[in-house]
């Protein structure tokens, strides 16, 4: 059993053996990983000790208070964040033994090939190939994806392609593990209306993916692939912040600073949203307070909801309340970014960056269909793709 | 970062909340309260005998040296999460939490108070604050108008807890310094009235300075823990849209299944989930005695309001012409919610008083 005190005595034997300031940033974490204190909840060997995910917090405040390095996650937020905990799930031993640590410390970038341009909200219809070489056992793949993030930074993707036409669309989709570095990917920069490109075009040619890196069973992996977007879903807007850390905070620093910007309409819907924004604070705490007292509720698939709706909101009010400011934008160049920035540079840049967070991901209208029919039990609409082969549905 | 409040419920106020269920589900269902607030009297009272010399709610403010439960805001505040989901006309909000804090706050144990709260604890005696029922914790305090209009539950009150400028005085009611005149509410199930106290009546029952901020503790407790009532009406008002729109049929599907009704029905769960952590937040600031608390009743308050008043009017639409009759309970939930969010001071109010909080001030 391991208790809170057990842990602070890792802690300090982690620390003892590689101490912060003598070691590299990459090697401490890799040490990290090995000692377990990576994420607690994870089996030994693979970087935790099968203890309870409540007490993560303590090994993240003793390492903190030693000053360690911590892995970037927002950098590697793809591969901590979806593909860790899909691979967990459904990886072999060896895939587990082989992605985990790397992925954990950050040697190696993940990115998403999911969507496509034919398959986005309707992410099962799609048409990417993937078919079997009788010869040698591996998948040939071939097909076009989009809205990649990462795809340029990537080492490795979590891919789903298609490995029975003849079957209803859920049904013949299967999960890969992808080498972004194999003969055949192509990443293509997509510029997004902010100027920049974060997200890629990526262009699958007769890529070779060896049957080991298959992650579940054939025709399985929409099963799989919903670990993936759950995941995805959870960790977007949790974010632990302190009262006024999210983006509210900027706002309501620029109205303590500048009165000559202070309006009458700017103060009510300023209002408004400091109290939203605090009770989503809030609601994003309570859902981490079931996840540790191990009785999570249905509350996280509102947390994206809630966190889209308001970075959209309070970026807007921000570029009125700074006037002439709010007229000017920071830089137009198209570059290749390394971090998805949320909250960082200037007003108008949040401001477009967030339309995105009603989008990636899934969209608030689906997430709100979700949320209407998995948490509230109201009917799915009629739908006929359920019982149709993949072939024969409408594109 | 401080300590993060506790936002989640304890096992022993699991088993409060099912008590509470238990009992109005047998006794107090909306229809009952609707066929009550028709009689003209809408109290029950061998209901309020259950609750609270059976279930002991009355008391849980108070310390058991005087009778209470030695319990706390966090399980008044499940007490009125039930409360507000049946929309019970009970004396609670005035007399069990904001009457009983007022009192709290003075000297508990002159032998005076200390009478007066063992018999609010075991629900013996109902007290509540002559003040408008819109009062806000933090407003000017309007002593000595009279008479005092819209005095709530003050119908059913045996004492009167009177703010004057030299204190605090407790008049009972059927003294002939007394009238009580009711008023017609906009909420059925919690009746107004106008009082009228004779100067000079009553006892003394705590000097001014100390009067004035019991008076304000009152409030302020009466304004955090409405938030929870108001999460209870929020949250029924979307189980029976839920439940009515899975059943009726129309256009050969059910109402349920139409996208623009789920994403509706969708974004009240969205709120009530928020309300919840809003309303939990304010019970445990109170509890703790955080100095946090002002600032986190004045979230929930600026917050809960709106939702339960969003929650009833879309209850109302989503049942169509069956929303808008006399027999369906939802027109109950709405006078309550749109009440509640006047209550202890309006939305607006609050958002105010968290602006001053905040430091976020006005235009010059
Ligand atoms: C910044 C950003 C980063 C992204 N990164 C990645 C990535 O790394 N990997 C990846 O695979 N994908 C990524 N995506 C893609 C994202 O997952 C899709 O854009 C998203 O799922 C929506 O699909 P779509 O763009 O095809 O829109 P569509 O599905 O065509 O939707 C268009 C509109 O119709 C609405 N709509 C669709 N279906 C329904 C319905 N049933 N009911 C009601 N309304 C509906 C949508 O809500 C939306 O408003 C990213 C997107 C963005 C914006």
């Amino acid at each position: 059993m391991t208790d809170a005190t057990e842990l602070r005595t890792r802690v300090a034997e982690l620390i003892a053996a590689h101490p912060p300031s003598g070691t590299g940033r990459d090697d401490f974490l890799r040490a990290r990983f090995d000692a377990g204190l990576a994420w607690l909840h994870y089996p030994q060997g693979l970087g935790g000790l099968d203890a309870p995910r409540s007490l993560q917090s303590v090994v993240d405040a003793g390492l903190a208070a030693a000053g360690a390095p911590d892995n970037d996650p927002r950098r590697i937020g793809i591969g901590l964040g979806m593909a860790a905990p899909t691979i967990l799930r459904y990886g072999t031993q060896e895939q587990k033994e082989r992605f985990l640590r790397p992925l954990w410390v950050g040697d190696e970038v993940w990115c998403q090939l999911f969507s496509e341009p034919g398959a986005g909200s309707d992410l099962a219809a799609l048409a990417t190939r993937a078919v079997r070489d009788q010869a040698s056992g591996d998948w040939i793949v071939d097909g076009q994806k989009v809205w990649t993030s990462s795809a340029h930074l990537a080492r490795w993707a979590i891919l789903i392609a298609r490995t029975d036409p003849t079957l209803p669309k859920h049904r013949g989709i299967t999960y890969f593990l992808c080498d972004m570095t194999d003969p055949g990917v192509e990443v293509r920069p997509l510029r997004q209306l902010t100027g920049e490109a974060e997200f890629n075009e990526v262009f699958l040619t007769g890529v070779r993916i060896p049957d080991a890196h298959r992650l579940g069973g054939i025709g399985e992996g929409w099963q799989v692939a919903r670990t993936t977007l759950m995941n995805e879903r959870v960790s977007i807007g949790g974010a632990r912040l302190p009262r006024e850390g999210g983006m509210i905070g900027a706002v309501a620093r620029t109205w303590r600073e500048r009165p000559e910007l202070r309006t009458h309409e700017l103060r009510q819907r300023l209002l408004t949203l400091w109290v939203e924004a605090e009770v989503a604070r809030l609601t994003a705490e309570r859902v981490r307070q079931q996840l540790v007292a191990g009785q999570p509720g249905p509350e996280g698939s509102g947390l994206k909801l809630s966190f889209a709706r308001l970075n959209q909101e309070i970026s807007g009010l921000e570029v009125e309340l700074l006037g002439d400011e709010g007229l000017l934008y920071s830089d137009w160049t198209m570059r290749r970014p390394e971090l998805v920035d949320f909250t960082g540079r200037d007003a108008g840049y949040r401001y477009l960056r967030s339309k995105g967070n009603s989008i990636e991901g899934g969209t608030s209208e689906v997430l709100l269909n979700i949320v209407a029919e998995r948490v509230l039990g109201l009917p799915s609409e009629p739908r006929d793709d359920k019982d149709v082969a993949w072939k024969d549905l409408a594109r | 970062m401080t300590t993060p409040p506790d936002l989640l419920y304890s096992e022993p106020e699991d088993d409060l909340r099912a008590a509470v269920r238990a009992l109005l589900t047998d006794r107090a269902d909306l229809p009952a309260a609707l066929t009550r607030a028709e009689s003209g009297d809408p109290y029950d009272p061998a209901l309020w005998t259950s609750l609270t010399a059976g279930i002991g709610v009355a008391g849980l403010l108070v310390p058991e040296s005087l009778g209470g439960q030695g319990a706390g805001h966090r399980e008044a505040a499940v007490v009125l999460e039930e409360l507000g989901r049946a929309v019970t006309p009970a004396p609670y909000l005035t007399s069990s939490v904001t009457a009983t804090a007022t009192l709290l706050a003075c000297d508990a144990d002159s032998p005076d108070i200390a009478g007066l709260l063992t018999a609010l604890a075991e629900g013996r005696r109902v007290a509540v604050l002559a003040l408008p029922f819109g009062t806000a914790p933090d407003s000017p305090l309007p002593v000595g108008a009279d008479p005092v209009r819209g005095v709530a539950d003050a119908v059913r009150a045996d004492v009167l807890l009177v703010p004057r400028q030299d204190g605090l005085y407790a008049v009972e009611t059927a003294s002939p310094a007394v009238t009580v005149e009711p008023l017609t509410p906009l909420d059925l199930t919690r009746p107004l009235a106008a009082v009228t106290v004779d100067p000079g009546a009553g006892l003394r029952i705590a000097a001014a300075p100390v009067a004035g901020s019991a008076v304000r503790a009152g409030l302020l407790a009466g304004a955090g823990l409405l938030a929870s009532e108001q999460l209870g009406i929020a949250e029924w008002c979307l189980e029976e849209s839920v439940r009515h729109t899975k059943d009726r049929h129309q256009f050969n599907r059910p109402l349920g299944s139409f996208q623009a009704l789920k994403h509706r029905m969708a974004q009240l769960w969205l709120e009530v989930v928020s309300a919840r952590a809003a309303a939990r937040a304010a019970a445990d600031a109170l509890a703790t005695g955080s100095p946090d608390a002002p600032l986190a009743v004045a979230l929930a308050q600026a917050y809960c309001g709106p939702v339960a008043v969003h929650a009833a009017e879309e209850c109302v639409q989503l049942h169509g012409g069956i929303g808008m009759t006399w027999e369906h309970p939802a027109h109950l939930a709405l006078k309550r919610a749109k009440s509640d969010a006047t209550a202890l001071g309006s939305t607006g109010r609050h958002k105010e008083a968290l602006a001053a909080l905040t430091d976020l001030p006005a235009p010059g």
